[in-house]
Parts: C-alpha cells; structure tokens; sequence
C-alpha cells in the first residue's frame, strides 16, 4: 500500500502555468437545509487520475454529480477546457459517467450498450462497429457482444460499463465507485487492470470511492472529503505522509494520536508534553507553532521501533506492556499499554519465516520513534 | 416444524380455495346442461351458446362493452403514464400534491359516488354548452378512463420507482436527449406496467356496472347491464353460457400477459 | 418529363404536408425535452383529472345542497337566483341533511352498509389469513400457482361471480343440495336474499383483496423468527399468537383497508343477493337517482357516506405514520 504509481514523474499541478482540463469554482449545492457540496474549488489536470475520497455522505457523489451534469450547483462554476458548462445538460457535456450500479440498459446487448452514445453523436454505421470492436477488445470482451447485461457477471458488466462510458472518447471519465460492486479477490485484480486502461486511453479519470487503499493504489491525486468540504489535496505518499489534519491521518490508514500541550517550540520541532503518555515528546512540526498551543501528534505504527532493553539516545522512548497480539501473516499488530494506561498500536514486519511472535503476553518493551516520523496535527 | 404436515392450515386453505372457485365452477358446468332447469343435470349440450350466438341484444351490448374497454384502456394508459412519469421522475414541482391527490382518490371513491358525479357533470355540461347531446359510448369512456387512470398511474409510479433512476441518466449522459431517453429507455423498460395497467383498465371497463348505468342513455347499454337486467329476473342458463364465455376469455387474456411479462421480466432483468 | 401544371402542384402539395409534418414532430420532441414538455406531461392528466373528477365532485356538493324539483330539467333547484328586486340571492337547503339524519330509512342503510362492510372484512381476514400464511410459507413454485389461482378471480367480473354465488346458495342450488344429501339439514336453508348471502357474498368477491397485501406482509416475515421461538420453547401455537400475528397486523390492516373501503359502497351484491330489507347505502343513493328521481337528497347521501370512508383511511394513516416513526427509531 501507500505507493505513488510511478508514472508521476510530471506533476502539472505543480506547473504554474499549466492550463487544467476542470477547474471547479466555489461550487456548492444544498438538499434543503442541508449542505452536501460546500464552497469546493479544485483544479484537475489532462491525463490525471483523480480520486475524490470520503466516507458516505461527505458530498464525493453529489459533486461528481455535478460534474455530470446531474445537479445544477446553487453557486459555483464548472469549467471544462475553459468553458463554462454549469448549466449544460448532461447530454452537451464532453464528460461521460460510469455508474455505481453500472446502469446497463438491459434490453440490449452488450454491443448495442457501447454503441448507444456513439448512435445519439450520428456516427457513420462502419465507424461505430469499429470502434465498439475496438472498445470490447480494450476491455478484453470480444467474445461477448452478443450477450444481455443479465448474462454477464458482475466483473464483465464492470467492463461494459466502462467501454461504454469510453466509446464516445470523453474528455473527463467520472467513475461512481467503480469497484464497489466487486467482491474482494476481483476488486484488488480490477485496479491494476482499470490503471492500465487509463493509461492506455490517456482520458483524465476522476473517480468517487469511499475505500482509501483503493484511492492509494489507483490515483495520481486525491481530495479527501469530509462534510461536503475539501480538507486535502495531494498525491497518494503525501496524504500518508504529511497528513493536513487529524481527520485525514486517521482516514487513511492506522495511526497513533497523542493529544497534548506545546511546551517548546525549535525551528522545525516542537517539544510538546503529552498527558496520555506523562511525559514529553519531540515531534517535527511543518510550521512554528507558538507554546501553549493544544495539539495532537500523530505516529503511524510502522514508523514505531520496538526494543527488547531501555535505549539511548533516541529522540522519544516510551515503556509499556504487550497487551494485544495480532497476527496477520505478512505483518503483526502489538498493542501496547504504557505505564500511564493509553494504548499505541505498533506494527513489525516479518522479514524473515518464524511462526512464533517477536514479542510476548505482557512482555515489557520500549517503544521508539525519530522526532520527524511523528507529525503534530491541528485537532 | 418443517416435516409435519400442518393439518389444520391445510385444511383451511382448501375450504378457502374451493369457497374462490366452487360457484366459478358450477357456473360453467351448468352452461353445458341440457336441461332448462338449472338444479337438474340433463346431460350436455352447447345448445345454450347456439342461442348466445342469436341474441343480438347481448351480442350488441358485448360489442359496444369490448370497444368501450379497449378505448378506456388506451387513453388511461396514456394519460396515467404521464401522470406516473410527473409523479415518479419530476422531483417536487407545484401541483404534485393535488396531482397525488386526485390520482389516488378515485381508487378509494365508491362507484356510485364516481358515476353519480359523472352524470352531473354531463347533466350541467349540457345545460351549460349544449355538449353531450345524449348519453352514451362517449360518456361512458370519460368517465371509465377517469378512474382507470389511477390504476394505471399506481402501476407505472411504481415500476418507475423500482427501476434504477441511473439507466435514463446513464442515456442522457451518453447524449440522448430526454424525449429520446423517453423512447427509447424509459417506454421499453415500463412496457411490462404499461401492458399490466392497459389489462387491468380494460377488464375494470368491462366489468363495471353502476358507473356505466350512471352515464349511458337510451340504446346504450352495455353487457353488464344487459346481464344485471336478465340476473334480476332470475338464473338462466344463457347467462351461464355467456358468463362462462367471459370468465375464459378474461382467464386465458390474463394467463398469456403474465407468461409474456414473465418472459419479458426474465430478459430484462 | 414533364408534368401537367395541376399534378405538380398537387405532387408539391403532399410534399408540402408530409414536410410540415416531420418538422411538427421535430419541434413536438423539442418542446417535450425543453421545460415546457415537462408542463404537457403534467397537464395532460392534471385536467383530466379535474373536469371528470374534481368538477363532478365538487358539483355533487353543491347538488346535495339544492333542493329537488321535480318535472323539471335537470331535477334541482338553481342555488344562484335572482330576487323579485335584481339581487343575486344564494339558497341553502339542508333539508337533505337533516332528513338524513332523522329519517330512520337512511339511517338503517347507513347502519346496514357498516355492518355489512364489517362482517365481510372479518370474514375475509378468517378465511383469508391461512391461504395468505400456506402460500407465504409454500415452495416458490407451489406459492406461484397458489398466487395465481388467488389473483384469476380478482381479474373476473364481480357481476359474473355475484351471479354465480346465486346458483349455490338458492333454495334449490348447489349448496342445499350438498347439505341436505349428506343428511346435515332436512329442508333447504333460506340462504339468499338474507343479510347472510350478502356476507358471504361480500366476502367471497373481496377475498383476493385480503389475501394479496396479507402474502406481501407475511412473505417478508423472517421465518427464523418461529424457529427461534420454538427453540426457547414455544409451542407452534403460542408463536403464531406471540409472533406471526402481531408482526402481521401491517398486512392486516392494509388487507381490512382494501375489503371494506369498496364494500361500504357496495351496490351490486347486496342489491343481488341481499333482501329487499337489505338497504344500503349504495342502494338507497341508486333508488333515489333512479326511481325517486331526488337528485340532491342522493348527493347528500353519497357526500354523507364518504365520511364513513375518510375515517378508515385516516386511522390507516395514522397506522402507517406511527409504524415509519417505529422503523426510524
């Protein structure tokens, strides 16, 4: 998990000049009194695969609807190349969807499915066999054209949904849980296969799931989202890495939160005493922080080293006691009750094959961490 | 519990299937009885639908109930798919609530409350615009396809409200427009409830009697009212005949419409 | 090759039309996927709906406040007058009304329709409950067939079937001979034209109604439930009564809805099957239209029974709001 695809060698959003595919303005829709997209503004490069990420009912859906052109936003603009499609209906929009249920139209068969958008354009008949042909091929569905959407499985509807939402060459592709029909063998196999088409078709992706490892594994940049707002942009090791927030390090992935006081506060470090733990901790901090300010910090269990005998000079050292045991093959989980009674989930992994644990039922151990593998978050 | 047999439910259910069809099947065996007399069996014979076949009177009357059905059926499925398409598809608009309200209405109205008020609308109307100069087919349909509405709206709200909104997105983002979504998404998913409501409106116009005694004239009965007249004066075995007749028809119409729709449902998930 | 003068324009004409045709339909699709085709969706049905429905009702309010005329065309008096001065004069007559409820023969056909309406519900839910139960509980192919063979008779004419009760339960039918060949009873029973034929006729033609909504309720019912029940020991009795039917009473009181709504204003089976003291009030609204020719006395009788319908239904309502709130909570 939490690895950058390596194609990220070009980053247009770090570009200043670089023109986006979508810019989205200000834009915010309510459902009666309630705010499901507020004030979000986003900018989406050409080829980008783009995931917006979030739990149910943070707005992820309703924006991509927005982009579809399924709800009109109450304020805000969508800009597409420059121009201005707000108010565009769907059927005008360069943007096609992918549903979460796939909204396959079950009277036709998988060939007339993916030739639908290509007949409303008033394609030439040969032009349109051609490139359903060529779309059933780039989904690895030659063999099935002929079949109805009922006597497809679950993945293979996947498929058609996906060659019929790419037929029409779109210049944005909105993917709504693309994955979340799937079950769990299949879901993790079609990640790869749905990068590889992308990048095959070079169309921008944007992608709404609420499962943060798929998010990880597929997308170049996520939004994370939380009660219609946007707390963070940033490429996939960035959000792991340097969290904005306390929401966002706890969304993605495991992580330890130490609640606490700045004490003392250096260029780039901050000393901060942490009353969970009764002692201090130094951790970096990616701005000055003034003393006095309450705050948490947050350690990923994998970045915590577990020793057997009380160290010396690392920058934090906390004593505790193994009081959990999780075994789960290519790594275990030790949960670790400190003197003080909190409890820090650390995390080892089994580099070499033994079937017996590092470590024992209430063993004593002495947990470490370097200063700048502990984040300090505002709460 | 599975195992033991549940006598007495079995038993119960047994009386009550046979309460449903006991008078059903007496009426078609006596129909084949040769003897006038209605409680005795005289052996069989098909003389009673020979003199069906020359009683212009009910053959009129028939005539005239099967074009009424058939005119009812099609304009209320019309009229109560738009009314189920505004009522499942448009979200809130002003309106929707008299709209939910007089397309459920009818359903709970009696019938001599609906053909009462028929009647006086035509009653007025003619006093008011001269138009309807006599009571008849014309009226009788009006006021047939007004409460057949309903039902069908029932259907087809319904059916839209199980079907997967995302399937007429999915076309209008692939870019047809929504009169095009109409056809052809929205008309061959629905085809089905529109099949089942046309059915229904059509036996209802069939089979009703008070709202068709309420707004027909003179020289226009139709065949429950021409049966009603005859079963006022007693059982007769031509009766028997034709009811026979109609119960078959409407049985086997039935029978095939829900083993196409079955078939249907099958190909179209 | 040229035509003659008139062919040709003739020729342009038809062009002409079958042009003028295709655009209309062109701009037809247009308007229905612009905002305004929205607005002929909805008005389409909106104004039928409120000429032959809404007018017709409102008219009959205003009816069963006139007074009856008779000779004249139509038989009522004008409400708007205008007095001997020019004045525009509105009369009320609620002598309708009143006579409703003083005189003692609608009041009879108020209390008979109730009762009527009452008995037959009960009747439908005794001999309905266990078809609904047995086809809930069959196989999915026996619940099928069991389902079919309870819609078919919904589907045929209730007149047919009033009609067909009569041969089984006349002094000489089907039913009388049964009872008197097996010994059960000596002479014929006077079934029909009592009040119990109409019971049973009532019942018998609404029957499905209580059995369709009843085999939804039931057919959703987690049958585990009994299986957990029996396994802390309840006998099949005791969680039928503590189980099945208390999470039945939806069904119940959707299936009860639906039988006695239509039978308050039941006209043909009474009028068939019950006696001639068998008032009710679909009959006595069809006695005064028809044969008395008292047209505002039958809508005030009719406006009078719809409060025998609107209560039920707000009681169901209410039924159905309490149970939301229950699943919400």
């Amino acid at each position: 998990m939490a690895t950058a695809r390596p194609h990220a060698t070009v980053e247009p959003w770090q570009d200043p000049n670089a023109e986006p595919i979508l810019r989205i303005e200000g834009v915010t829709k309510t459902f009666g009194k309630v705010y499901a997209v507020d004030d979000v503004s986003l900018d989406i490069y050409r080829g980008e695969f783009f995931s917006l990420l979030g739990g149910s009912g943070c707005g992820k859906s309703t924006l991509l609807r927005v982009l579809g052109g399924f709800e009109i936003p109450d304020k805000g603009r969508v800009l597409i190349d420059g121009v201005d499609v707000t108010r565009v209906a769907p059927y005008e929009r360069p943007v096609n969807m992918m549903f979460q249920s796939y909204a396959l139209f079950p009277h036709m068969t998988v060939e007339q499915n993916i030739a639908f958008g290509l007949k409303q354009d008033g394609r030439a008949r040969s032009e349109i066999e051609d490139r359903v042909a060529a779309m059933l091929d780039l989904v690895r569905m030659g063999q099935l054209g002929r079949r109805r959407p009922d006597q497809l499985s679950g993945g293979q509807r996947q498929r058609v949904a996906l060659a019929r939402a790419l037929a029409r060459s779109p210049k944005i592709l909105l993917l709504d849980e693309p994955l979340g029909a799937l079950d769990k063998k299949l879901r993790e196999h079609t990640q790869f296969e749905l990068v590889n088409i992308q990048e095959k078709v070079g169309t921008t992706f944007i992608m709404v799931t609420h499962d943060q490892e798929e998010a990880m594994t597929m997308s170049s940049r996520i939004a994370v989202m939380d009660a219609g707002r946007i707390v963070q942009v940033s490429t996939p090791s960035a959000l792991y890495e340097y969290p904005a927030n306390r929401f966002v390090a706890e969304f993605i992935g495991a992580v330890n939160t130490i609640a606490g006081t700045v004490v003392d506060a250096g260029e780039d470090r901050v000393v901060v005493r942490a009353h969970e733990l009764g002692q201090d901790v130094v951790a970096r901090a990616p701005q000055p922080i003034p003393v006095g300010t309450d705050v948490s910090i947050a350690i990923r269990p994998e970045k915590i080293d577990v020793r057997e005998q009380p160290p010396s000079g690392e920058d934090n050292v906390v004593q505790g006691k193994v009081a959990d045991i999780a075994y789960l093959g290519d790594v275990s989980i030790y949960h670790v009750r400190t003197d003080s009674g909190h409890v820090l989930r650390v995390q080892e992994t089994h580099a070499a094959r033994t079937a017996d644990p590092h470590y024992q039922w209430g063993e004593t151990l002495w947990l470490v961490w370097n200063a700048a593998d502990a984040i300090v978050l505002a709460s | 519990m599975n195992g033991r047999k549940p006598f007495v439910l079995y038993t119960a259910m047994a009386f009550g299937y046979a309460f449903l069809y006991l008078p059903i099947v007496a009426v078609i065996a006596y129909s084949f009885n040769k003897s006038r007399m209605v409680t005795v069996w005289g052996g069989f014979s098909l003389k009673w639908y020979g003199e069906l076949a020359g009683n212009t009177q009910i053959l009129d009357a028939a005539q005239r109930s099967l074009l009424i059905a058939a005119l009812t059926a099609t304009l209320a499925v019309c009229l109560g798919t738009l009314a189920g398409l505004a009522l499942a598809r448009f979200g809130r608009f002003s309106g929707r609530n008299l709209l939910s309200l007089l397309t459920s209405a009818p359903l709970v109205m009696p019938e001599v409350m609906l053909g009462l008020s028929a009647l006086l609308l035509f009653v007025s109307l003619e006093q008011l615009v001269g138009w309807p100069e006599r009571r008849g087919l014309t009226t009788i349909t009006i006021a047939h396809v007004t409460f057949c509405i309903c039902y069908v709206t029932v259907i087809v709200r319904s059916r839209l409200v199980q079907m997967d909104h995302s399937v007429e997105e999915a076309a209008m983002d692939l870019g047809a427009r929504p009169w095009k979504v109409f056809f052809v998404i929205t008309l061959p998913l629905i085809a089905p409830a529109l099949l089942a409501g046309w059915l229904l409106a059509f036996t209802l116009s069939l089979d009703d009697l008070v709202v068709s005694s309420f707004t027909s004239g003179p020289g226009a009965s139709t065949l429950p009212m021409v049966i009603y007249s005859k079963v006022k004066l007693g059982v007769t075995p031509e009766i028997n005949a034709l009811a026979t007749l109609v119960i078959l028809f409407v049985a086997a119409g039935v029978t095939i419409a829900g083993w196409m729709l079955h078939r249907q449902g099958k190909a179209t998930g | 090759m040229a035509r003659p003068a008139s062919h040709s324009s003739l020729w342009q004409l038809w062009h002409q039309v079958f042009t003028d045709l295709f655009r209309w339909i062109g701009v037809l699709g247009r308007e229905l996927s612009s905002s305004r085709g929205r607005w002929v969706v909805l008005a389409l049905p909106m104004l039928w709906l409120v000429a032959f429905f809404l007018v017709p009702f409102l008219l009959v309010l205003k009816i069963s406040f006139a007074s009856a005329v008779s000779g004249a065309q139509p038989p009522y008096s004008d409400m708007i007058g205008t007095a001997e001065d020019g004045a525009l004069t509105l009369r009320f007559a609620i002598a309708g009304y009143q006579l409703l409820l003083t005189d003692s023969l609608y009041v009879t056909a108020y209390v008979n329709s109730l009762v009527f309406a009452t008995v037959s519900t009960l009747g439908c839910l005794v001999l309905g409950y266990p078809i609904a139960y047995g086809i809930a509980r069959a196989s999915p192919a026996a619940r099928a067939v069991l389902l079919v063979l309870v819609i078919l008779p919904f589907w045929t004419s209730s007149l047919l079937r009033a009609y067909a009760l009569i041969g089984i339960l006349r002094t000489n039918g089907l039913l009388n001979q049964l009872l008197m060949g097996l010994g059960i009873t000596d002479a014929p029973l006077v079934i029909l034209h009592t009040d119990l034929a109409v019971y049973i006729g009532i019942t018998y033609n609404y029957l499905p109604f209580m059995i369709m909504p009843l085999t939804a309720n039931l057919m959703r019912l987690d049958f585990t439930l009994l299986e957990a029940a029996a396994d802390l020991g309840a006998r099949p009795l005791t969680s039928f009564l503590r189980i099945t039917l208390p999470l039945s009473v939806p069904g119940i009181v959707a299936g009860s809805l639906l039988v006695f709504i239509p039978a308050v204003g039941e006209f043909v089976i009474p009028d068939l099957l019950g006696g001639p003291d068998a008032l009710t009030i679909g009959r006595a609204i069809w006695t005064e239209f028809f044969s008395n020719r008292d047209w505002p006395m039958a809508s005030a009788v009719a406006i009078a029974m719809l409060a025998l319908i609107v209560v039920p239904m707000l009681v169901f309502e209410y039924v159905q709001d309490k149970r939301l709130e229950g699943d919400r909570r």
